[in-house]
């Protein structure tokens, strides 16, 4: 009863009319930024913050939280109508979303997001309501080697992202890899790979990475044909799912919630992780996998619900304990602070209005974002046949500006610049980007937690089998292995019998 | 080098004399910072920016330049234009520095004009909740007999928590296991997980979890008792006499900045450590704002110097890099 009396609390903070509208402004500025490729949440979040200086600390979270999880929801349709993953976590929904724009069924994809996102928000919410406490505890008794281990099963499981070559998807992953080993060593402070240059002190920026591969290159390969790329868009066919495909995305759109909500608890990327494993899960689970990648609406269901289910819970950690999981989260507790809030155990108790207010707003944003995005899929699909000369210059822009607004650094621009060749060479060499982009996420966190678990442990590998959490998840991690390995061994151990006889 | 000075001279002298001087701000002033938004500087820094706009009769907008430590925002301010349009708050990392770095593009001291010490705060010495010591005195005890087995976290290379580190292990003359993190948020993460024994951060950081009680505190590092944690003693008195950490935030323009152009900003910046919000607001975070008599160039110069000269054989003994 005390869960209904602090959720009435909570609506009651969230339902006024100044909560209300900025709860609606906070989620239609985040849907536009998210559909503008490259401008992201935290660029946004940045520049509100001293407008929040005036407002009331509810709606000023209210707000800022719209934006994050609006964006989250605009991310995809820039993802499904060009190509182009605005968030790390739209990578995944690019694979198969735009597939389905090619065949004329952009209008379903962008529903199924709207739908596959309101469905996990809401499930979320109620997780908050019910045990964001506990739940937080739980995330408390993940250490490094457990944390080492699950990065080791998100990279096994980042093959099955590929739907060409295994040979070149273990190619990209290690790519991927090399390029999350440039920067500062964590531990000994040295360079790796930076050739003297302070500008990659930091590492190359996920944006600058994900815009120049996926971005640029597409628009270089666009360009290259646009006769053709226009004919094929001209026919777009029903805007709203059918039965059939209704039926298809139900229980991906559960999974892939269940899936988010466990992983946007841990720190770090667990909004990308969730994405990345709920495709993973759902073409493993799928009758017919051959269709993942060629406009699978499983493809699109999964990982979007688990994108937003995970952006949602990643806001537990910060809440409960204060401590911030995303550079966004660290955002919102800036945002806390200038408030004269401290951020910690003590909100939920001392501050129970702004905690259940906050919670409270995130469905009631959930909803202003379907009612805003479903009558907009029509208008969306129309952009996509302006023609392509007109749009790309907008989208380079719009590209330049965000991965500028990063971290104000031109010299980002022109890294970009260079994946962007990079990423149109590997799109003619038939290799996909996408386990790059994985392998450049999980690498280097792998690589931290591996090193902290060893320097914890005393450097006893041992660690990793003793801790159960740890040897669950490099159980997982072998078994996945064993499916991605064994059809194709079994395929040349055909092909080679063949030949014998 | 000479004549990259000769220039910012030259530049600076035909600003001195142009009337447009008298009329200073004209435009929208960038206040760099040079960590990510979000976190304890960037939160000193809007607060003291909000209020300066206001003395200005100009926005004061805060760039946050990010990376490499907090170098790559002070390498550049030192490029950007002497005119007063660019200015740069940055905290003890800037006499940590010239130690950790042994390629920095720029000097800490000669190409910066001070404004003034903005505020300080003070760090705690926090431990896993479960951690047996009772105070300072026993944790000194336990470290010493279980040095092989105590771990000590800290937010990253060069980071305040990672100083404070340096100087604990140098008062108690022992090596412990530290483990770096990226950022106080994980390393927090990980002491109330109860992987990591101990660390000693900012009270930006601790302040919430103490009083929570999700954390063990033994003391904070400043000189003086902290307001807002009042059964905290300090580490000078309870038992490792001399111990001191504060992480300071000076404001600072490029080198040539005009003298009258420096006096306005002082002025503002002394009104913003009067605002009776922004008190309140650092009070929360358990710091104040520096007193008016520090809040000058001439009282950052010289703290500059002498926190280069206790920093510098601190780090070159521990023999760490940042590059």
């Amino acid at each position: 009863m005390e869960l209904l009396s602090n959720l009435g609390l909570g609506f009651q903070s969230a339902l006024t009319v100044q909560n209300l509208l900025y709860c609606l402004g906070g989620v239609f500025l985040g849907t536009l930024i998210g559909v503008l490729p490259g401008l992201g949440p935290i660029a946004t979040i940045a520049m509100l913050l001293p407008m929040t200086f005036t407002l009331p600390p509810e709606s000023s979270l209210i707000m800022l939280a719209g934006i994050y999880y609006g964006a989250q929801y605009g991310g995809s349709t820039t993802a499904i109508l060009v190509n182009l993953p605005g968030e790390a976590s739209s990578v995944v929904t690019a694979l198969d979303g735009h597939q389905m724009a090619r065949k004329g069924r952009a209008g379903v994809a962008l529903a199924t997001a709207a739908i596959g996102s309101f469905a996990a928000g809401t499930v979320a919410t109620v997780l908050i309501a019910v045990a964001a406490p506990p739940l937080a505890e739980l995330a408390l008794k993940f250490g490094p080697a457990e944390y080492a281990s699950l990065m080791l099963l998100g990279l096994v499981a980042s093959i099955v992202l590929a739907h060409g070559s295994l040979l070149k998807a273990f190619g990209m992953i290690l790519l991927g890899l090399l390029l999350g080993t440039l920067g500062t060593d964590v531990n000994s402070g040295e360079q790796r790979f930076t050739f003297g240059e302070a500008r990659l002190a930091d590492g190359i920026g996920f944006v600058v990475l994900a815009m120049g591969m996926f971005g640029l290159g597409e628009i270089i390969r666009n360009l290259e044909h646009e006769s053709t790329r226009e004919a094929m868009i001209k026919h777009v066919s029903g805007l709203w799912p059918s039965k059939a495909d209704f039926k298809r995305m139900l229980w991906p759109i559960l999974r892939g919630t269940g899936l988010g909500s466990l992983l946007g608890i841990l720190p770090g990327n667990g909004a990308v992780l969730a994405s990345f494993s709920a495709y993973s899960l759902e073409k493993k689970l799928s009758k017919h996998p051959e269709e993942f990648g060629q406009g699978a609406i499983e493809g699109v269901a999964g990982p979007e619900s688990a994108n937003n289910a995970g952006a949602q819970t990643s806001f537990i950690p910060m809440l409960t304990l204060g401590i911030p999981s995303s550079p966004v989260m660290a955002l919102m507790i800036g945002a806390m602070i200038i408030q004269g809030i401290s951020p910690g155990p003590a909100v939920m108790t001392e501050q129970p209005q702004l905690f259940w207010g906050l919670i409270a707003s995130m469905w009631v944003g959930n909803f202003f974002l379907i009612i805003l995005n479903l009558p907009l899929i029509g208008l969306w699909v129309k952009m996509i046949s302006v023609p392509y000369h007109l749009l790309f210059p907008v989208i380079l822009v719009f590209c330049a500006i965000g991965v500028f607004s990063v971290n104000n650094a031109e010299y980002d621009v022109w890294l970009m610049a260079g994946f962007g060749v990079a990423g149109y060479v590997f799109s003619k060499l038939e290799c996909e980007p996408a386990p790059m982009l994985m392998a450049f996420i999980l690498g280097p966190l792998m690589e931290e937690y591996l090193r902290r678990a060893l320097l914890l442990s005393r450097g006893d590998p041992l660690v990793f089998l003793q801790r159960p959490g740890s040897l669950v998840m490099l159980l997982l991690a072998a078994a996945a292995m064993a499916v991605v390995l064994l059809p194709a061994i079994r395929k040349k151990r055909e092909e080679a019998f063949q030949e014998e006889e | 080098m000479t004549s990259r000075y000769a220039k910012l001279w030259a530049a600076a002298a035909l600003a001195a004399i142009g009337i447009a001087q008298a009329a200073y701000p004209e435009k929208t002033i960038t206040m760099v910072i040079p960590f990510a938004a979000g976190g304890p500087t960037d939160t000193v820094g809007r607060l003291f920016a909000q209020s300066m706009s206001n003395t200005l009769k100009q926005q004061v907008i805060v760039e946050n330049v990010g990376g490499a430590g907090g170098t790559l925002g002070a390498a550049r301010v030192a490029r950007s234009a002497p005119d007063g349009y660019t200015i740069f708050l940055h905290h003890i990392g800037q006499s940590t520095a010239p130690a950790l770095y042994r390629k920095l593009s720029y000097d800490a001291v000669t190409d910066f004009e001070p404004i003034g010490l903005v505020a300080d705060v003070p760090m705690t010495f926090v431990a896993r909740k479960d951690f047996p010591a009772k105070d300072l005195k026993e944790l000194l005890a336990y470290v010493k007999a279980n040095k092989d087995k105590v771990t000590y976290a800290n937010a990253g290379l060069g980071s305040a928590s990672h100083l404070c580190g340096l100087l604990f292990m140098s008062a108690l003359q022992t090596d412990l296991t530290t483990v770096p993190y990226k950022g106080t948020g994980p390393a927090m993460n990980d002491l109330l997980g109860g992987q990591v024994d101990f660390m000693c951060d900012q009270t930006t950081n601790t302040t919430g979890q103490i009083k929570g009680g999700k954390i063990k505190a033994y003391g904070v590092t400043t000189k003086t008792k902290v307001e807002s944690l009042p059964n905290l003693p300090t580490l000078d008195s309870s038992g490792l006499p001399g111990f001191e950490v504060v992480v300071w935030h000076g404001l600072y323009a490029p080198k040539g900045t005009p003298k009258p152009i420096v006096d306005k900003l002082v002025q503002a910046l002394q009104i913003a450590g009067r605002d009776a919000t922004i008190k309140q607001r650092l009070d929360d975070l358990g710091t104040d704002p520096a007193a008016q008599n520090r809040m000058t160039p001439e009282a950052l110069r010289s703290h500059l110097k002498a926190e280069i000269d206790k920093w510098g054989p601190v780090i070159k003994k521990a023999g760490v890099y940042a590059d």
